[in-house]
């Protein structure tokens, strides 16, 4: 497309020696020590690395912009032969939407509400004036049908609540590829949808960018998704480069150990046990919001004690429901829960607090389930204080006995949850959630917003707790790989019914019901070329 | 594989911990970046409570001594003169900052009780009585303030209390509706909602869960609140159904001497001496509001930028 630009042996984009750093509590602090990257036109590079890693801060910096409280204080940013560093405001923006874009992780946070999709999508290329309104409509809409977006014509007359993340996701890559760009910046753009549609967003992006020779940088924690889509991948750690190779040589043979530490982690299998001793059933549950519409409809499971019965789905199917109706907090319409086969209250209220005490659960956001006011010792040892009467020195006792066996230690017993990391923090809550000393821990997508490595640490931490103190675990999660590692039984869900319960070895092997199938195949693999076949046998 | 330092380990994970100090050391840190505005704001604010603690020592004169002079010119004798019945100005002026400060404050907390309390717990209901208080409190909201006090001290009487009462149960409408939707953010927060299913109480998901992450604005309003108070009962005075006399007050100084400001063109320290409790309330407001301004900048988290 515009390949006159630049001469080929050129790198369209050349970052030398750079070097970030953020400020915070008084200092700057390193955030990216030294790193280099070169990116030729309609190459693809994947960033992948834990959080704190840099990546996002890099993948900004590739387009000569840093956060606020960030500054860059070495090295060189060149892109198509231009210093992006010093250079000032208004030649970026010059850039920036035209030839350079960005689609950001969250589509539904970064539209304008106010506005119609089409106008958002080519008010980059109208400002720099690149074409008329009328001409950069009618190529939206060409994309909108290239991203295999329902109803293209007319869908960017609708507002972003009018559409689902799905396609509001493929709009922002639409409105990245509008002006036909020199080079992308993905960050972590699929990892809000669900598996199902993530396939659909990844074959989209992946054949526009081969389309328009686009270079790109997609930045995730998901190998398997960077498989598809990346040349070659960049490992970084602490603001460094660990290593980076040709994707097939780096899944093949990757060399450093840290590299090779992220790539076991889906290697987790644990062997299904059979159980008949059941120790929560829901029977016959019908829920709703408010009386509206139907989440659960005539839902029946069965929880096998010290076992892990995993409930899968997309968002809508109704798993997070299903959790909160055993908890209490949604009283159920009709049906009944039995737990040891005594029934429990449909209410809270109803509860006594031993029964509260042997249901717990650990939330997906680690963040909003710990109150930041609260130190660690606080948010622990107030189960132990509430339930247990255990008092000042026992309690603190129990707590330092806790978080060794979550394998942190007595120093973290004063810190703010502020000051641990997102894997740190999921941590205290299953700590919290076993002080209690419960049967069953509802986990709802406990690793789901968690790097791969550190949800590797989390859910071995999950299987260790449950074989020494015989925990019966409801795991609730859209990521199949997480069931296959750590799953007895699976549920799996589809609007609101339950499509399959049985053990993980009659659910995983075929025959499968029709929505199983396709939950199932849209699982991305670790084989670069997955995704590929995956599109030519549906099609 | 734990041994190696390429690999993961749980305490290892890169997490941002706090320079930890001590309260005094972070105090002293913050004000040594106090602006200078701040600094004004708190010093003058010293002052006051310095002249409301220690008004008899400071006072030439007692709080309501009488003077054969009325209207008396400024002197050493009487500094700032005397009033329409003999009284000594500056005295009661000092004596007026231990009043009026006081009443201001101990309605301004009594109004934070009330309305932060509801405020809380209708947020955490959610249910009828969010819905019963928030329409009573709109019914209190659509009568003008002024006017309301006004009425309601006639009927009641102009003691300390019920000016204490009426004006905090007024204001504690605000309050309540600060407190309420500050709340509701907090409300919807998964730590609350693990707090009811541990089966915690009201008070302590209102003390412990919610209460902490309200308080920077929280405290930011309660500033504010005070000197709309403290104007209010000095407008209640000025109209006479405040502070009644002999208690000095600033209020009511105003208007006992409001009409000396007409002898400005044959004396101009006559004309000026009632605007001396004027420019009092005027002072203090004004020092209320920038160390309120400061703390609101300092806690919101907004700097600039570096």
């Amino acid at each position: 497309m515009s390949n006159k630009k630049t001469a080929n042996n050129q790198s369209l984009l050349e970052i030398k020696d750079l070097k970030i750093e953020g400020f915070s509590d008084e200092f700057w602090h390193p955030i990216i020590k030294g790193i280099d990257v070169k990116l030729q036109r309609g190459e693809v590079m994947g960033l992948i690395g834990e959080s704190g890693a840099g990546k996002s801060t890099l993948g900004l910096a590739a387009m000569g912009y840093t956060q606020p409280g960030c500054r860059i204080t070495g090295g060189s940013i060149l892109f198509d032969g231009q210093e992006l560093i010093g250079m000032s405001e208004q030649r970026k923006r010059k850039l920036w939407g035209t030839r350079i874009t960005y689609v950001a992780q969250s589509a539904a946070a970064s539209f304008n509400p106010a506005h119609r999709l089409i106008k958002q999508a080519t008010a980059a290329k109208i400002r720099a004036k690149i074409s008329d309104e009328k001409s950069a409509k009618e190529d939206a809409r060409e994309l909108f049908k290239t991203l295999q977006l329902p109803e293209h014509n007319t869908i960017g007359d609708r507002y972003p609540h009018q559409v689902s993340g799905g396609q509001l996701q493929r709009v922002m890559t639409a409105m990245a590829m509008s002006p036909r760009p020199d080079l992308i910046i993905f960050d972590e753009p699929t990892t809000a949808l669900d598996v199902t549609t993530q396939v659909e967003v990844l074959a989209a992006m992946k054949d526009i960018v081969k389309e328009f020779n686009t270079a790109a940088i997609y930045i995730t924690h998901d190998l398997a998704v960077v498989a598809q889509m990346a040349d070659f991948i960049k490992v970084l750690r602490y603001g460094e480069e660990v290593e980076q190779a040709n994707t097939r040589v780096m899944l093949d043979a990757p060399e450093k150990e840290y590299t090779k530490s992220l790539w076991s982690v889906r290697s987790i299998n644990k062997k299904e046990e059979k159980s008949d001793d059941i120790i929560l059933s829901l029977k016959n549950i019908n829920a709703s919001y408010g009386g509206g519409i139907k989440v659960l409809d005539d839902v029946s499971i069965n929880v096998s004690r010290g076992k892990t019965l995993a409930v899968v789905g997309e968002s809508g199917s109704g798993k997070s429901t299903a959790a909160r109706v055993i908890t209490g907090l949604l009283p159920q319409q009709n049906g009944q829960i039995l737990f040891n086969n005594i029934e429990l209250s449909k209410t809270l209220r109803g509860r006594s607090k031993d029964q509260k005490r042997q249901i717990q659960m650990i939330y997906q956001m680690a963040d909003t389930a710990m109150n930041p006011r609260q130190t660690v010792g606080e948010i622990i040892g107030r189960p132990l204080e509430f339930y247990l009467n255990l008092k000042a020195n026992e309690k603190e006792r129990r707590t330092i006995e806790l978080l060794e066996l979550i394998e942190l230690d007595e120093t973290f017993i004063d810190r703010l949850p502020g000051e641990l990391s997102g894997g740190q923090k999921q941590r205290i809550c299953i700590a919290r959630a076993i002080a209690a000393d419960p049967e069953v821990i509802i986990c709802d997508e406990v690793t789901s917003a968690l790097d791969q490595i550190v949800q590797e640490g989390i859910l071995k931490l999950l299987m260790k707790l449950q074989k020494e103190m015989g925990i019966t675990y409801i795991f609730i999660t859209h990521d199949i790989s997480t069931v296959k590692a750590i799953s007895d039984e699976v549920v799996v869900m589809y609007q609101g019914e339950v499509v399959e319960q049985g053990l993980k070895s009659q659910i995983f092997s075929p025959p499968h019901p029709e929505y199983t199938e396709l939950l199932l195949s849209s699982v991305p693999e670790m084989d670069p070329d997955w995704l590929s076949n995956l599109i030519s046998s549906r099609n | 594989m734990t041994d190696q330092p390429d690999t993961y380990s749980a305490v290892a994970e890169v997490a941002y911990k706090r320079v930890r100090r001590s309260r005094w050391n972070r105090m002293k840190l913050g004000l040594s970046k106090a602006p200078p505005t701040a600094w004004f704001g708190m010093i003058v604010i010293l002052l006051y409570i310095f002249c409301a603690l220690f008004a008899p020592v400071l006072a030439p004169y007692g709080e309501a001594e009488i003077f054969p002079e009325a209207f008396a010119t400024w002197s050493p004798e009487f500094i700032f003169g005397t009033d329409q019945i003999g009284r000594d100005i500056l005295s009661r002026m000092i004596y007026g900052a231990r009043n009026t400060v006081s009443i201001a404050v101990a309605t301004t907390a009594l109004a934070f009780l009330i309305g932060g309390t509801l405020g809380l717990a209708a947020a955490i209901n959610m249910g009828w009585l969010d819905q019963l208080l928030s329409r009573l409190v709109d019914v209190l909201m659509a009568i003008p303030s002024l006017i309301f006090a006004l009425v309601l001290l006639s009927i009641f009487g102009s003691t300390v209390t019920n000016l204490i009462l009426i004006i905090a149960v007024l204001d504690s409408t605000r309050v309540f509706r600060l407190t309420r939707a500050v709340s509701l953010n907090v409300v919807v927060m998964d730590y609350v909602e693990a707090a009811r299913l541990r089966g915690e109480g009201l008070g302590w998901i209102m003390r412990r869960e919610i209460l902490p992450n309200i308080l920077p604005p929280l405290i930011a309003e309660f500033g504010l609140r005070f000197c709309f108070v403290f104007l209010t009962i000095a407008a209640l005075s000025f109209l006479g159904v405040g502070i009644q006399p002999p208690t000095a007050d600033w209020g009511s100084m105003v208007r006992e001497n409001a009409s000396l400001i007409m002898f400005a063109q044959y004396d101009i320290k006559a004309g000026l001496t009632p605007l001396l409790p004027a420019g009092a309330i005027a002072l203090l407001t004004v020092a209320v509001n920038f160390v309120v301004d400061w703390f609101l900048q300092k806690t919101s988290g907004l700097r600039d930028e570096q």
